[in-house]
This record gives structure tokens, C-alpha cells and sequence, in this order.
């Protein structure tokens, strides 16, 4: 099954997706790297805040919250049957 | 490599650099350098690390789709909230009553040692009454809720609550224009706001730090309060049955708390629309996993070292702010005190702010610690001449009483304790993390315009309604 | 009395603060949520006649100047040159943590690896096998709970053998795409007649490749410096004030 592309902020609580690539330059680029959003890995989406933004997910067996500004610009493939 | 490196020989490390540069080719070799890392750091992961049982390692996760719930999110943080007020105000009275009578007897033991070496009065007033019973009130007023408050915020702190608070509360601060941290460093202020500035550090932007500096006063620190905990049991409480007393006065400090954190995000939003105007920078915020604190060793030490700060603290600014005190509430010029004469300076324009002189002038002396804004008030009264039995604590809303005061005055006075300006330790950490005079004086004025504005209005209210005289 | 110094080096939330205080004594402000210590702590312990000044440099993520703390921690490891860096990782989430760790290995090999909060990875289930990590990275390992005060023993016995030369580290290296190893190949000679041996020039190849500006800055200050004989940077050593 062909896998469908999309950014962090699309995708729903519970998915899993593996990233293909970043769109930021500079400085949060390298910060989104050294927590684990490197191209490849697999993140999974794990809770919205109550106020619906930001978004908690899953990287390494770590949490990390990034706003939509943040997760609209990462892009991953939707892992699974969903 | 199509050009011969060889004969490049880059004689500085600006050339070497721009070679280097020219090597790389942008952002692939970055990510490529990262990747390799973790990749590196994946191999060794599969070899040295077994997960018994994925359930247990995402306890965390389950803990957090509740604490940070789109229904029960807010609930539990403003429960939370109240319990730990509850607990403090609960937990704070009866330690709060033995102090103030021990020192009562010593006192009373103080004042016959001077009688029996026919000590001058000027020399009791000044050391028993000034110096001793300054000191004596502030520690018995201040010390049992912040040994209550800070432990229980130790424990909440080490277990891993307070990112929740800021994921929660991001959206808030991101549509005010400040930073997600801003609610780490709000967080801080409710323990001390001077220790709260320097943690702004934690914020990159030097805009959205700034705001979150000149803010940060707006969340009661552990000087004020017990302010706000005595003023809000005395009165505004006093009419409710007293199973409910400790309850509503809980409730009240957590009102206040709330109005504390919309003037935060109010004040925010206009600063970002006008002084430091600009686009929220990028932020990401690790919520970490929930670890079981150390109960009884965090409780200790937490309540071991802030007992002793504020002892010393009690010791170094009381000390003299009560001789002070007393020596204008004793010194006569013209047939009254210094300290009437400066009350009756204050008393027209602190009467529009539902306020009168003596609590104003108590806000000013009180300038270096909020701590000993409530003491300097009572000895201000006292030293006024109005007859008051003063054996012990349980007679301070009769001393305010006998002062005309109504729910009016003490509701305003809670508002202009948490609005006002901050206190002079936090002033010389913004200057000193700041560097600038007027940053530094705007974080004073702000605050302090706030403070008059609002106590205005309601007192102008509460009068042009008759709800008081 | 001999005197070596100890960096302690980490991601945030690792027990960084805490384990200073156990080294110490003193009591750093302690709590879990990231960038809590703001400021670089110092202190000094002995241990079998020799004392150790123990810096608490802030926890980060990365060592890659993204923040004006990850410059801090880089800039001292890199200039001060600490006798040891203790590398103190989250024994429950190891794979963030390494990437940390093999940061700092490819600056020093004076490294020791401390893998905290055994007791928490013990409580979720997650085994960690120090043998097995020693054996990969090349560098001492010791697994410890600093607020349990387990394992600290067996941290301080590595850290005198690894300050006093006894054991001297033999960290992995981490092999790169062939086209990173490339030009790593090909700027070294230049680094090496620049710069000579004092910083390693691996490392140094790696940053001006990532287009680390700030190091550059860094780089430039500090040989300024060096320069100017008898003049020796000085660790900010503030303290909280708090009432």
C-alpha cells in the first residue's frame, strides 16, 4: 500500500508515522534533530493539548510538545493500516 | 570534489572555514551528521537496552491523557491549585497561633527584664516592641504556610507537573504573544518571583523574555501570600460558617491567584502588540517522564532550607524595618509621630483607592521584602494610638477594625498586594539580568499603574453603589 | 593536595543537579522539567586526598550551539578541558541521551558514562546492560540512582582512574556516510597545521562542515586569549538568591 505523506500537525492522536524530512532552516532545524526528528525515525502522535495546540508526541521514548507553527513543517508517512 | 583541494592552503580560519563550507553544500550534510549519530546511538540502544514491558514505560503516557485531557486538563490543574492552598491554610493556622503566643510570653519576659534594670523606654520600644516584635510577627505569620506551601510545591516540581502546566496553558501564552516557558517562569514566581526572573534565562528571545520579566510579578510569591491567605480568612471569609471557613479562604487565594495569571496574559498581550512587538519564536517542550518524587527527603529539605531562609531573611530585613517603624510611629514632630504625620500625607489618595495612608506607607517601607508589608502595617496601627489589646495574633482584625476597615479595604489591599510592584530583590535581578534602568523601572511601574488602576475602580464602584460607606 | 576537574555534562532531566549535590554537598535547585539550572554550578569534594571541582554545566540535548546554554557546556569542554566529563544519561530513555554522550566523546576521550536513574528504568521495566555499553563506546560506564545514592562508589573509582591517567579511553569512533569521511579527510590536514593538536580536529572538521558559526566565534576568542599568557577564562560562579 502506497503510504501517504503528511505534516505532524495533520496527523491524529494514536498514528505512528515514519519522517521523511523537515522544512525549517537554522537553528530549530538542528533543535528538531537532536530531539530525534531526524528522517527515518518513528513518531507517534500522542495527545493534543486541552486548548487543541500544541501537540505531545512520542520520539525515542520521550515526549516532546511542538506547536502547529513546529509540526506543520515536519513531514512523515503514515505508518499501518490507518 | 571537482577542484583541487591540494592547492588550497587556507592560511586563517575564516578560509578554513569558507573551504569547509564550500565542501558541505547545506543543509544535507547537517542532517547527515546528526543521522549518523543516532544512528550510532540506536545500534547500541538494541544491543544494551530490553523493555520488559512497553505497558510499563508508558505509564507516563496514560497518567498524561488524563492530567492533560481536554476536559479534565484545566479541572485538575485548578484543583490541584486548591488543594495545595487548602492544605497550606488548614495546616498553617494552629502552627501560626503557637508561634505568636510563645512569642507573646517571651516577649512579656523581654519587658520585665528591661523593667527590672530600669531600662529607658525609648530603649524597650525601640528593641522589645520595634525590633523584637517585628521580627517576632513576621516569622510567626510568615514562616508555617511557607514551610506547608514549599514542600508540597517540591514535590509537585520533582514529580513532573509543571511542563503539564505549560502544555496546558501554551496556547494562552502563545495567542498573549509570549513564550510556552513563560509558563514555566510563571510557575516559578508562585515560590519567588526574584529566583523566578533568573530562570527567564530558560527563554531564548530576548523579546519574549522581556515579557515574561516584567510579568512575572503578577503571580503571588511566597512573601505575599500569606498576605493574601491572613487578609482573605479575616474578612472576606468571616461571615461563613466555619466548616466552610477554611474552604472559601482557599478558594478566595486561588481567585486571586486566577485574576493574578489574566493580568499576566493580559499585560502580555499588550506589550507584544506594543513595546516588544514581534512573531512568537519556535519553542519545544519536553514533558518529561513522571517520576516518583522522594517524599519525606523532599519535604525535609524543602522545608528545612526555606524555614532558614526565611529566619534570615526575617532576621536581616524585619529586624530593622521594625526598629524603623517604631522609631517613626515614636518619634513626635509637632504633637504627632512621623509615621502619622506620612499616614495622613497618603491618607487622600489611598482613601480613592479604598485604601487609607497606613496601608499605602506600609506597601513602601515594605519595598525590600513583601513579607514585612502585613507586620509594619500592624505596628504603623498600634504605634497610631488607637487603644487595642495586642496579646497575640488572634486580635489583628480587631486592630484593623478599630481602623475602619470594611471588606472593601481588605479585598483592595489583597488586589494591590498582588498587583503592585515587586519587591527589591527582584527589582536588582531584573537589573541585573536586564542591564537596562528602564526596563527595570517599567517592571516597577507597570505593575504599580495596574495595581492603582484596578483598586480605583473598584473602590469608586463599591462607594457609587453604596455597597460601602 | 592534587586537584582535578570534573564537568558534569547531560541532557536535562537526567538528575544532573542532583547528582552535584550528592558530589558536593550543596544544594543546587533540583526539580524535573527541562532548563532548571540556568546558570553553571561549582563545587568541590574529596575523595582519597584528592579534591575535586565538580562544574554543573547546563543539561542540553546537544552540543551543536542551538541556544546560548549548549554553547556554554561545548565552550567549556572544548576550551576549559576539563581532567573528566561525566556524562550523566536517563538510563529510561538512553537512545536521546547517547546522542548526547557520543557528542561529548568525539571532543574528550576523558570521558565517563553515567548511566542515573537505574531505579526509575528498574520501576518501568527497561533493562540496561552497562557492560554491553562500555564495550561499545569504549569509555567506563557505571550504572547509578544519585538520589538513592547507589552506585556512587563505583563513579568516583573510575573518575580517579580516569582524572589520574590510569585508565585512558579509548572511545568509538562514529563512522559517517563515505561522503562525510571524505571531506572529514580532506579538511584534517588543514586543521592540524592550523590549530595543531589541541582541539581534536575530527571534531573540529565536523562542526565547520555543520557551518557552526559560533564555534568559529568561540574558536577565534579563545586564541586571542590563549595569546594574551597568564590569562585563564573564569567560570561563572553564581548562585540563586532566593527568600
Amino acid at each position: 500500500m502506497a503510504s501517504t505523506t503528511i505534516p505532524l500537525s495533520e496527523a491524529k492522536t494514536g498514528m505512528r508515522l515514519v519522517l521523511t524530512g523537515i522544512n525549517v532552516q537554522g537553528v530549530l532545524r538542528r533543535r528538531l534533530l537532536d530531539l530525534g526528528f531526524v528522517p527515518g525515525n518513528v513518531i507517534e502522535v500522542l495527545q493534543k493539548s486541552p486548548l487543541g495546540d500544541p501537540v505531545a508526541f512520542r520520539v525515542n521514548n520521550t515526549t516532546i510538545a511542538l506547536r502547529r507553527e513546529e509540526s506543520s513543517q515536519i513531514f512523515g508517512n503514515i505508518l499501518g493500516g490507518e | 570534489m571537482n577542484r583541487s583541494l591540494a592547492t588550497e592552503r587556507p592560511d586563517s580560519l575564516d578560509s578554513l572555514f569558507a573551504l569547509a563550507q564550500s565542501m558541505a553544500g547545506g543543509d544535507a550534510i547537517r542532517d547527515g551528521i546528526v543521522r549518523d549519530i543516532y544512528q550510532t546511538s540506536r545500534n547500541i540502544c538494541r544491543e544494551a537496552v530490553r523493555y520488559e514491558d512497553p505497558k510499563k514505560l508508558e505509564s507516563t503516557y496514560r497518567l498524561d491523557k488524563i492530567v492533560t485531557s481536554p476536559i479534565w486538563g484545566f479541572p485538575i490543574m485548578l484543583a490541584i491549585l486548591g488543594v495545595v492552598f487548602w492544605i497550606t491554610i488548614a495546616g498553617a493556622n494552629v502552627p501560626s497561633g503557637m508561634l505568636a503566643d510563645m512569642f507573646g510570653v517571651i516577649e512579656g519576659y523581654l519587658t520585665a527584664a528591661f523593667q527590672a534594670v530600669h531600662a529607658p523606654d525609648w530603649l524597650h520600644g525601640l528593641l522589645v516592641l520595634g525590633l523584637f516584635r517585628g521580627t517576632a510577627w513576621v516569622v510567626s505569620v510568615m514562616l508555617p504556610p511557607m514551610a506547608i506551601f514549599f514542600p508540597i510545591f517540591a514535590l509537585l516540581e520533582n514529580f513532573g507537573y509543571l511542563p503539564r502546566v505549560a502544555f496546558n496553558m501554551d496556547r494562552l501564552f502563545k495567542k498573549a504573544g509570549g513564550h510556552g516557558k513563560q509558563a514555566l517562569t510563571m510557575s516559578m514566581g508562585f515560590g519567588c518571583n526574584a529566583a523566578a526572573i533568573i530562570s527567564t534565562r530558560i527563554i531564548e528571545s530576548p523579546r519574549e523574555r522581556m515579557i515574561a520579566i516584567l510579568t512575572n510579578n503578577f503571580v503571588p510569591c511566597n512573601g505575599r501570600w500569606p498576605t493574601l491567605i491572613l487578609l482573605a480568612s479575616l474578612f472576606v471569609a468571616a461571615g461563613v460558617a466555619s466548616q466552610y471557613h477554611t474552604l472559601v479562604t482557599a478558594l478566595i487565594v486561588m481567585g486571586m491567584v486566577l485574576i493574578g495569571i489574566v493580568v499576566t496574559l493580559s499585560v502580555s498581550w499588550i506589550l507584544s502588540k506594543t513595546a516588544l512587538r514581534g512573531v512568537p519564536t519556535h519553542y519545544t517542550l519536553e514533558l518529561p517522564p513522571y517520576r516518583k518524587p522522594q517524599m519525606l527527603k523532599t519535604v525535609l529539605l524543602a522545608s528545612k532550607d526555606k524555614s532558614l531562609s526565611v529566619l534570615t531573611r526575617a532576621v536581616v530585613v524585619a529586624a530593622p524595618a521594625g526598629v524603623i517603624t517604631w522609631i517613626l510611629g515614636n518619634v513626635t514632630v509637632g504633637g504627632d509621630s512621623i509615621l502619622n504625620h506620612l499616614a495622613s500625607v497618603f491618607q487622600p489618595f489611598a482613601h480613592t483607592l479604598g485604601l487609607d495612608g497606613y496601608i499605602l506607607m506600609a506597601f513602601l517601607l515594605g519595598l525590600p521584602a513583601n513579607e514585612i508589608v502585613l507586620p509594619i502595617l500592624l505596628m504603623g496601627y498600634l504605634s497610631s494610638g488607637a487603644m487595642v489589646d495586642t496579646d497575640g495574633m488572634d486580635n489583628i482584625k480587631d486592630i484593623f477594625l478599630a481602623h475602619g476597615w470594611t471588606w472593601l479595604t481588605a479585598l483592595n489591599m489583597m488586589l494591590f498586594s498582588l498587583l503592585h510592584y515587586p519587591c527589591g530583590t527582584t527589582l536588582i535581578n531584573i537589573y541585573k539580568e536586564t542591564k537596562s534602568v528602564k526596563w527595570t523601572v517599567l517592571s516597577a511601574l507597570i505593575p504599580l499603574s495596574i495595581a492603582v488602576a484596578v483598586t480605583f475602580v473598584i473602590a469608586q464602584t463599591a462607594r457609587a453603589l453604596g455597597w460601602v460607606a | 593536595m592534587r586537584m582535578y576537574t570534573i564537568a558534569l555534562a547531560g541532557n536535562p532531566n537526567t538528575g544532573k543537579s542532583t547528582l552535584f549535590n550528592t558530589l558536593t554537598g550543596l544544594r543546587q535547585h533540583t526539580g524535573n522539567w527541562a532548563g532548571k539550572t540556568v546558570l553553571t554550578a561549582a563545587g568541590e569534594f574529596v575523595h582519597h586526598d584528592v579534591t575535586y571541582r565538580v562544574i554543573d554545566l547546563p543539561g542540553t540535548y546537544s552540543l551543536y550551539s542551538n541556544s546560548a546554554d549548549e554553547e556554554v557546556a561545548r565552550d567549556y569542554i572544548i576550551f576549559e578541558q576539563p581532567d573528566v566529563t561525566v556524562v550523566v544519561v536517563d538510563a529510561t530513555s538512553l537512545e536521546r541521551n547517547l546522542n548526547l554522550a557520543l557528542q561529548v566523546l568525539e571532543m574528550t576521550n576523558r570521558v565517563v558514562l553515567c548511566v542515573n536513574l537505574m531505579d526509575e528504568a528498574k520501576r518501568l521495566g527497561v533493562h540496561v546492560d552497562v557492560t554491553r555499553i562500555r564495550q561499545k563506546l569504549g569509555v567506563p560506564t557505571v550504572a547509578i540512582s544519585a538520589r538513592n545514592r547507589t552506585g556512587i562508589d563505583e563513579l568516583l573509582e573510575q573518575v580517579e582512574k580516569v582524572a589520574s591517567g590510569k585508565i585512558i579511553p579509548q572511545p568509538v569512533t562514529i563512522s559517517y556516510s563515505a561522503e562525510i569521511e571524505q571531506k572529514i579527510k580532506e579538511l584534517e590536514p588543514h586543521i592540524l597545521r592550523l590549530l595543531g593538536t589541541r582541539f581534536p580536529p575530527r571534531w573540529i572538521a565536523l562542526r565547520l562542515l555543520d557551518g557552526d558559526e559560533k564555534l568559529l566565534a568561540s574558536l577565534k576568542a579563545h586564541l586571542d586569549t590563549v595569546a594574551a599568557p597568564g590569562l585563564k577564562e573564569v567560570v561563572p560562579h553564581e548562585q540563586i538568591s532566593c527568600h
